[in-house]
């Protein structure tokens, strides 16, 4: 055997935190053997700005524009999360009218959210096309943010105790315009997708997760609903109302990339239904509760958590009587969904690895926070 | 509001079990919580895992109270498909404690438990990997500690690895 020879049974690979297929900077370090996976770790932490101890030294209502910059491509959801955890410590509850108009706003952004995990997720396995028309579509609600709260990602739509803003003049007429055109966008993206053969090839018992390794992992979501677990906290414990809506929980069966997808669609045009229902009866009245000016929550502690799109969203908040938060932790989907990255790529090509991160849907700010 | 006594037949089960390392059962706004000794805490995780079906461990954190002997609270949040209901457990730590992992029980708490270590230099013993996960591997704090200030930084590492020098 020649010197030269090359010892090709194990090579460790790094990947990011520059890459394009991180969706943002998380780093990967691959063990490989040949094409093979034997093992993965994540390297995170690039994007940590200490979001965390910001809230420990801003005021209670300084504190929401700050969550809206964790997983900024749900800022919407993030905002929500934080106002009715701030709410409960308060007992205060957010009048009718802004309930209604926090689940249209919150659907419609998990929409937004879907989109840009669909348009990016199918880029990375090869597709093109879809990202632009994902992003077509996302354009509408982002416009619809916009007229509403003048931003159109970081939006701090919500304030403790209801919102800020009322509607904009034809603010529904808006709403049911993208109601009506958005089915057909969603057939049209499944027509590209749902049957064709490289998709399937490349998604189809692709990184499977079954529902106890989610159960284990804490994975929750598309992901936990994807495995055959029937469990969205919009119905196990529902908030802002949303027990009055009629609506549906999609499920898959194998837990795998193609499942995941399936879901996340149906996602989609569950949400709408969710738009379409809560848009026809926006009760009149006031859109802010009786709030005090000045926001001391009483000594004590919560946990109040949402259905985030990518899952069981968090904030547990401890007050010591002040104007700031004692602590403010938020508990972040994607973090705790992307642990189970390892469990999903071992054993698979390396080759599916970059599916298999499109999958879980992470946003890096949310990670790191 | 004060918090108000937790009795069921959970807490029944878990007196029985548990007995006096388990020193309140209380509800606050409707969430119910119960305060342990620290090395109760991963029997208690198992008997829930296993005999009350809390299968899933939502988030394990801490929360810093420098003026107190036992300084830091560490929350742990359950929850369980089954009975759709969610439960806290806390316990004090001192400084320099070391409470067992809870990754024998729940994997998720791996990386939960290095945030912790991390955020606040609360070390855990048996974790199979207990390294910093979001702050560089050799920074020196724990910025979550409440005599962290929140401006403050690492200025050797800063030196170190981006070649700036602090202002005087």
């Amino acid at each position: 055997m020649p010197e030269t020879y090359l010892d090709a049974t194990e090579l460790v690979l790094n990947m990011g935190p520059q890459h394009p297929s991180t969706h943002g900077v998380l780093r990967v370090i691959l063990k490989l053997d040949g094409e093979k996976v034997l093992g993965t770790e994540c390297v995170i932490g690039y994007l940590h700005r200490g979001v965390e101890k910001i809230g420990e030294n801003r005021t209670w209502a300084q504190f929401v524009p700050y969550v809206d910059r964790t997983d900024y491509l749900a800022a919407v959801s993030n905002g929500l999360g934080y106002c009715l955890a701030v709410e409960k410590l308060l007992g205060v509850e957010a009048p009718p009218r802004a309930e209604v108009i926090r689940v249209i706003l919150t659907e419609l952004q998990r929409i937004a959210s879907h989109l840009v995990w669909l348009g990016t997720h199918v880029l990375d396995v090869g597709a093109q096309t879809p990202l632009f028309y994902c992003f077509r579509e996302r354009e509408d609600i982002c416009n619809i943010f916009e007229k509403y709260c003048g931003a159109r990602l970081t939006t701090h739509a919500f304030r403790i105790g209801g919102l800020q803003y009322d509607l904009y003049d034809n603010f529904a007429e808006e709403v049911k315009a993208f109601c009506r055109m958005f089915p057909a966008r969603v057939d049209d993206y499944e027509q590209l997708l749902t049957g064709n053969r490289i998709w399937v090839g490349r998604t189809r018992h692709i990184g499977i997760l079954t529902a106890e390794d989610c159960k284990a992992y804490g994975v929750t979501g598309p992901m936990l609903r994807a495995a055959g677990v029937k469990w969205d906290l919009r119905k196990a414990q529902p908030y802002s109302g949303y027990e009055k809506y009629d609506f549906e929980i999609p499920i898959g069966q194998y837990g795998d990339t193609f499942d995941r997808y399936i879901v996340r669609m149906q996602e989609m045009r569950q949400s709408l239904r969710i738009v379409e229902q809560a848009v026809e009866g926006i009760p009149e009245g006031p859109i802010m509760a009786k709030a005090p000016k000045v926001i001391k929550p009483p000594v004590g502690e919560v946990y109040v958590s949402i259905e985030a799109p990518k899952g069981e969203l968090g904030y547990f908040v401890v007050s010591d009587g002040g104007t700031q938060p004692y602590r403010v932790r938020v508990r972040p989907p994607s973090f705790i969904n992307l642990q189970a990255l390892d469990r999903m790529a071992r054993g698979g090509l390396v080759a599916d690895i970059v599916a298999i991160i499109g999958t879980i849907d992470i946003v890096l700010g949310e990670v790191d926070r | 509001m004060a918090a108000t006594p937790w009795e069921d037949e959970l807490t029944g089960s878990l007196q029985e079990q548990f007995g006096d390392q388990i020193s309140e059962f209380s509800t606050y706004l409707g969430q119910p919580f119960l305060v342990a000794r620290p090395e109760a805490v991963v029997p208690i995780l198992e008997f829930l895992k296993l005999e009350a079906d809390f299968d899933y461990l939502v988030d394990v954190t801490a929360v810093d109270y420098p003026q107190r002997d036992e300084r830091f609270d560490l929350v742990y949040i359950l929850y369980s498909f089954a009975r759709n209901q969610r439960i806290r457990i806390k316990t004090r730590i001192a400084e320099g404690c070391e409470p067992a992992t809870a990754t024998g029980v729940h994997l998720t708490a791996d990386w939960l438990e290095r945030e912790v270590f991390d955020m606040f230099g609360i070390r855990f013993a048996g974790h199979p990997n207990m390294r910093r996960i979001l702050m560089p591997e050799d920074w020196e704090g724990h910025p979550l500690r409440k005599d962290h200030p929140i401006t403050r930084v690492d200025e050797r590492w800063v030196k170190e690895h981006l070649g700036i020098e602090s202002a005087p």
